[in-house]
């Protein structure tokens, strides 16, 4: 019999999660209540004497200061209604483990099989409400119905002597494990509704390249013999469609593709995986010759480059799109832990070092009518920020960087982009720590948590757009501590030199990451009955591709076997002994001794037939706002400031723990009042060294409005403009590409997809010329293809997207250069041209237009001018530099002077332009590869002098006066703002969520 | 004490379950001059690997033991409570209740905080280890990283802030606001001078409870607390996340020492030790 200890605050004691709720439910739903209060309830199932159910509930479960608790009783009182939340069954419950590893203290023994403990909220409503308006709190607010049920109980219908029963939301399964067979031998149509009814995503091509190989008499002879049936295994089924999943193999970046441009000129582009992207890094490396800093690329589960001569640096970037959309926050904790898996399973292992976090929403404050399945984009918001701030804050690593990116087309599809980066040792017991390779022998170990439906068919789902049937499975939610502390014995493990090869159970679960694990050996034999279960009736093609959290599988040494386990015993991580890699060229698994999957691997990883897709590219053309439609020039800076890919992101930055680990030498939040925009990050990650790591980012979806090669381009050289902007050396440097898209492939519920596969080929296009001509090599990637929604007639597609992420070094940490202005008096320069490039920039976007004038990146001069920056840098010279993106020089003027608390004055008829007519051209034109520098008087000279014969202006001054001054080219003052007045414009609008 | 070496002062860190700053702790303890300055796994402690009594000083540090699940550092204190170690009828518990009781210091920050509060080894008024105080949620229910300025009060037994007057440090918490549990335990706490930081205005003039200098709304804008030993200390913001220039909010612009403020607090602990200790 289950018990419920129900713990609550004292009397007079501040409930400041009640507060919150309050007044999230008044922002989110419009309810105003008086007063929310918040109790904890630990549903208790196991067995238990009375006497360690009060120690329980007196100890480790409430704090005697400002907590009463009690015991099958209830504590709740003075409310109108009441609303607890729980979890479904099955739904992680970090909290429930928590509670029954503190009771397995106490009492000094471990729960039975099958015992748990499960927790649940209440939440006591007080105000004017019936039940109706409670239960839309409830669903609206208080929980999310996929992963959480929840009880409505007015004051009068609440028994005030039992309160509410105890009722755990245990897994209950009568299901017995088997090996089911299926009959491929069936018409095409038949094949097809195998794949949809099995979530598996694979199309009529895939499907009948599986029923081709099944019937195969030489393979039919090779299954008896392991005592298979003629027919293919579920398991088997399972493991070739995660295998050749868009997600796992990125189909579409492998395609062969019609391209015709708007010339009608053709070609074929044979992969741009291969064609664009590798292409790119292979011909930089190349001619960068021993000046290469590429240690290893693509293969691995994140980049790595060079660092100092000990240490590498290793940098990979995912995103967590579709589980975000279900379930925000579990999805976005989710996100931003299993990319923490990434570097920490690269190469032999590496040390997590910050995060970056870049997420794309439609607008908090949406206020039209959404379609069915969405949540709002506040919620969304809420939720994917509160799940990476646990996610990151746990775990220990600063979130250095990031960015906010608003568009209402994000309602169909929020982008939850999650970065992370590792220090590796550069030799590690005598190789390169880059290096790893599972022997024949080795032991397939699974480290790390337990084994549920959690995740199932995540990586087939997130290769689906967002319909009706998008399960509910596919959504998890992480367990940082667990992965803490499985990471922590890793570490000592991978010290100890006792594991050859390691990798991240991310998509696809074991079925992915033993299948690539065994490239190295060629094979390997996974008993799945020996994996440990979050709960009993789980397949073996379940156990096979669950995506349950924080779990890494490593290869183990026979010789080093009891070494490792003991070690995990000892430090209380759980570690299982699943079988052997082989040299068998077969992908072999097996449950209770009888085989359940048996594939040649040379089938299972290049059996995928390659997908061919037509493109045709055409320039569309957008109307051109006129003089009358736009607004003054100050006026025109208020609204800039205030919108909101400008407006300041603090309440987002300041729940971010940027600073653990204490390495973070340039902060997000910077300046006078600590709390200007930094352009890039500046990580000084070993303590007695002062060589520092440096990223930033470029994003700029708008763009792709008008054109995807400018839009790629221009998010090249923003990430570059703002990490060469703190002080990061622009000739060591390294990029990562991210692309989010919609469905790029035609067909009838994607008219348009020549257009957008064209859309595709040009982003590509732009990123091989681009990081050639800047040279910088990519290392790591992701493709995310799916963004769209559909349900009915209504299709919402994101923006086409791409985040372009640096990673490089800064050889001396003390000459980082923030953006705020230090001194009156200091020379105020602007760095590059400005041309008139208003196409789809943020004050175009304000005003309702798009325009047709995209900028352009002139790459040649652009890396001249950051080259010689980075000496004026070295040189001391800079006292502040700031980038040019979103809203220009104007809005970069008022940042600089606002983040220092000294006035800015500058002269547009100094600007050096090319093409620019007005002076809104000048002031909010986008034009790339700018930065604005403030120099002290005293080194004008010797700036001048370094920057002789490239794009530079003197614009003018700053000033004592908290006031910035624009003078136009007419020679009046058009603007003339105190710095309080615009920093307010620019704090306002998020300052509340 | 012979075991210790002559002239050493060693320093441990308590890692695992959730300790996320062990690292900038142990760095924080060499640069003030510790000689060794070990991060040492839980799990060693009570597999009875590593005795605690060849250190001199012991620090919890900042993280979410547990995740915080059970409240901050609630599961944390109950595992040192009633876990054993291997090998010997005690508990961790008991064993650090000999380790103060021989003299020595221990300083635990943010989540290290926590947790000596509720395992009531802070502040413990009448030497016992009763909890009576606690650290729950911020008033404005959320996380924060923010620069603090905080007040020392000169008169108090803590040996970690002697001759100081006031620092300039991070908070990084959601749990921060202090609490006890009467009037009575307040008064106490003040009248015997063991409230030893408060968040204050730039000029480290006057306590405030005024957000965001006061960032959680702290009884009393309590930051930090001594036993009536002085020896153990807890504080909310973070001294290992400030040892160095670099690491202050406006570094670019201020002419600063190259040492961090936070820096102070660990080398009075070394200087203590070796007065006292060594």
């Amino acid at each position: 019999m289950a018990s419920r200890i129900v713990v609550g605050l004292k009397d007079g004691v501040r409930d400041a999660r009640g507060e919150r709720v309050r007044r999230e439910i008044l922002e989110h739903l419009g309810i105003k209540l008086d007063a929310v209060r918040t109790i904890d309830v630990y549903t208790v199932d196991a067995q238990l004497s009375d006497d360690e159910l009060q120690a329980a509930a007196q100890g480790p479960f409430s704090d005697p200061v400002i907590q009463d608790y009690t015991i099958n009783q209830p504590l709740a009182k003075d409310f109108d209604l009441l609303v607890e939340v729980g979890f479904r069954p099955g739904v992680t419950d970090n909290v429930g483990r928590t509670a029954r590893e503190a009771i397995q203290y106490l009492t000094g023994r471990p729960f039975a099989e099958g015992d748990g403990v499960y927790t649940s909220v209440q939440y006591l409503l007080s105000g004017d409400l019936d039940k109706e308006t409670a239960e839309k709190v409830a669903s609206g607010f208080l929980a999310n119905g996929l992963i959480q049920r929840w009880t409505v109980v007015s004051r009068d219908e609440f028994d005030q002597t039992k309160g509410l029963p105890a009722q755990p939301p245990k897994v209950v399964s009568s299901a017995t494990p088997q090996i089911r067979e299926i009959d491929l031998d069936v018409t095409d149509e038949q094949l097809m509704q195998i794949s949809r009814d099995g979530m598996l995503a694979l199309n009529l091509e895939e499907m009948l390249e599986i029923k081709g190989f099944i019937a195969d008499a030489g393979v039919q002879k090779q299954r008896v013999a392991v005592g298979l049936g003629s027919k293919l295994t579920d398991a088997e089924l399972e493991a070739l469609a995660q295998t050749w999943s868009e997600h796992c193999k990125h189909k579409i970046f492998s395609a062969q593709i019609a391209y015709e441009d708007e010339q009608g000129g053709k070609e074929t582009i044979d992969s741009l995986f291969k064609t664009y992207i590798v292409g790119a890094t292979r011909d930089i490396r190349a001619a960068k010759g021993d000046k290469d800093i590429c240690l290893s690329v693509f293969k691995d589960n994140a980049g790595v480059v060079e660092f100092t001569e000990d240490w590498s640096m290793v940098y990979k970037v995912e995103t967590h799109n579709s589980p975000s959309a279900l379930d925000p926050y579990g999805g976005a904790l989710t996100g931003i832990v299993g990319v923490n898996r990434d570097p920490f399973g690269t190469g032999r292992g590496a040390c997590l070092i910050f995060n970056t976090d870049v997420f794309c929403f439609a607008s908090p404050f949406y206020d039209k009518p959404l379609p069915p399945r969405l949540l709002h984009p506040r919620r969304i918001f809420e939720g994917v920020v509160e799940g990476v701030e646990h996610g990151g804050n746990k775990s220990g690593i600063p979130t250095v960087n990031g960015s906010l990116v608003f568009d209402d087309r994000f309602a169909g599809k929020p982008l939850v982009y999650c970065g992370s980066a590792a220090l590796m040792p550069a030799q590690l017991h005598g190789r390169p720590g880059h290096e790893k390779k599972a022997e024949v022998g080795d032991h397939i170990i699974m480290v790390g948590g337990r084994v549920g439906k959690d995740g199932i068919h995540g990586a087939t789902f997130s290769s689906e757009e967002l319909n009706e049937d998008s399960p509910v499975t596919a959504v998890q939610i992480g367990d940082p501590i667990t992965q803490r502390k499985m990471f922590d014995f890793l570490l000592i493990t991978r010290d100890r030199g006792l594991y050859t090869a390691i990798t991240d159970n991310g998509a696809g679960g074991l079925s992915s990451s033993v299948g690539e694990m065994a490239e190295d050996t060629g094979g390997f034999e996974m008993h799945l009955d020996r994996i440990p279960l979050k709960y009993a009736g789980l397949q073996p093609w379940e156990i096979l591709i669950s995506e349950a959290q924080e779990r890494m599988t490593v290869a183990v040494p026979p010789k080093d076997l009891d070494a490792f386990l003991s070690l995990a015993r000892e430090m209380d991580v759980e570690a299982t002994d699943l079988g052997t890699f082989t040299d068998s060229g077969y992908y072999h698994c097996l449950y209770d001794g009888k085989t359940a999957t048996y594939l040649p691997m040379a089938f299972l990883h290049e059996g995928t037939p390659q997908m061919k897709i037509p493109a045709k590219w055409e320039i569309k053309q957008y109307p051109e706002p006129t003089a009358s439609d736009l607004p003054a020039a100050d006026e025109a800076l208020e609204t800039l400031l205030g919108s909101l890919n400008v407006c300041s992101k603090e309440c987002v930055v300041r729940r971010y723990d940027h600073e653990v680990q204490a390495a973070t030498v340039q902060k997000p939040l910077t300046g006078v009042d600590n709390d200007g925009p930094a352009d890039g990050s500046v990580v000084r990650p070993l303590f007695d060294s002062f060589a520092g790591i440096s990223t930033a980012h470029g994003i700029c979806p708008r763009y792709s409005d008008i054109d995807t090669y400018h839009m790629m381009a221009c998010a090249i050289d923003e990430a570059l403009r703002n990490y060469v902007s703190v002080g990061g050396n622009v000739d060591h440097v390294a990029g990562l590409d991210n692309f989010c898209w919609c469905d790029p492939v035609k067909s009838e519920r994607t008219p348009d997809g020549e257009y957008k596969a064209a859309q595709l080929v040009r982003a590509n296009k732009a990123l091989y010329d681009y990081c050639l001509a800047f040279g910088v090599p990519l290392i790591s990637g992701k493709d995310s293809m799916k963004n769209d929604y559909q349900i009915g007639d209504t299709k919402i597609s994101i923006p086409p997207t791409v985040l372009f992420s640096v990673i490089g070094k800064v050889e001396d940490i003390r000459q980082t250069v923030s953006m705020d202005v230090k001194r009156p008096g200091d020379k105020v320069y602007l760095l590059g041209d400005t041309k008139a490039e208003l196409g789809a920039s943020e004050l175009y976007t304000q005003l309702g237009f798009t325009g047709n004038a995209v900028p352009t990146v002139d790459a040649p001069t652009a890396l001249r001018r950051y080259r010689t920056l980075n000496r004026a840098q070295q040189a001391g010279l800079i006292a502040s530099c700031h980038d040019l993106s979103d809203g220009g020089l104007g809005v970069a003027a008022a940042e600089t002077a606002f983040a220092g608390g000294f006035g800015v004055q500058i002269d547009l008829r100094q600007v050096r332009c090319r093409g620019c007519l007005s002076d809104m051209e000048m002031l909010y034109s986008e034009s790339q590869s700018r930065l604005l520098v403030t120099v002290a008087a005293d080194k004008a000279e010797e700036f001048e002098k370094l920057f002789a014969g490239q794009e530079v202006s003197l614009l003018g001054e700053v000033t004592e006066a908290p006031v910035l001054q624009v003078t136009d080219i007419a020679g009046n003052i058009i603007i003339d703002r105190e710095n309080s007045v615009l920093k307010e414009a620019w704090q306002a609008p998020l300052r509340e969520l | 004490m012979s075991q210790l070496g002559a002239q050493q002062v060693r320093a441990m860190v308590i890692s695992g379950n959730g300790t996320n700053c062990e690292r900038e702790v142990a760095n924080a303890c060499r640069l003030a001059g510790a000689e060794v300055a070990d991060i040492v796994h839980i799990s060693r402690l009570l597999a009875g690997e590593v005795n605690l009594n060849d250190y001199h000083f012991l620090n919890f540090a900042g993280g979410f033991l547990d995740g915080d699940d059970l409240g901050s550092a609630k599961a944390g204190a109950n595992r040192l409570i009633n876990a054993q170690v291997v090998g010997s009828e005690q508990t961790l518990a008991d064993q650090i209740l000999e380790f103060v009781a021989s003299g020595k210091l221990v300083m635990g920050v943010c989540n290290g905080f926590q947790l000596m509060v509720k395992m009531g080894l802070l502040p413990a008024l009448d030497g016992d280890q009763r909890q009576s105080s606690t650290l729950t949620f911020n008033d404005g229910g959320r996380f924060e990283d923010r620069w603090t300025y905080l007040k020392v009060d000169a008169d108090s037994p803590c040996v970690f802030t002697r001759g100081l007057k006031g620092i300039y440090l991070p908070v990084r918490h959601g749990e921060g606001k202090f609490v006890t549990e009467s009037d009575e335990v307040l008064e106490q706490i003040e009248a015997q001078h063991l409230s030893v930081l408060k968040y204050c205005d730039a000029d480290y003039q006057a306590p405030t409870m005024e957000y965001p200098q006061n960032p959680n709304g702290s009884t009393a804008a309590i930051a930090g607390v001594c036993d009536p030993s002085g020896r153990l200390f807890g504080l909310m913001p973070h001294p290992e996340a400030y040892v160095h220039r670099t690491h202050h909010p406006r570094w670019t612009r201020e002419e600063l020492p190259e040492e961090g403020m936070g820096l102070w607090l660990y080398q009075n602990s070394v200087t203590f030790i070796r007065e006292n200790l060594l």
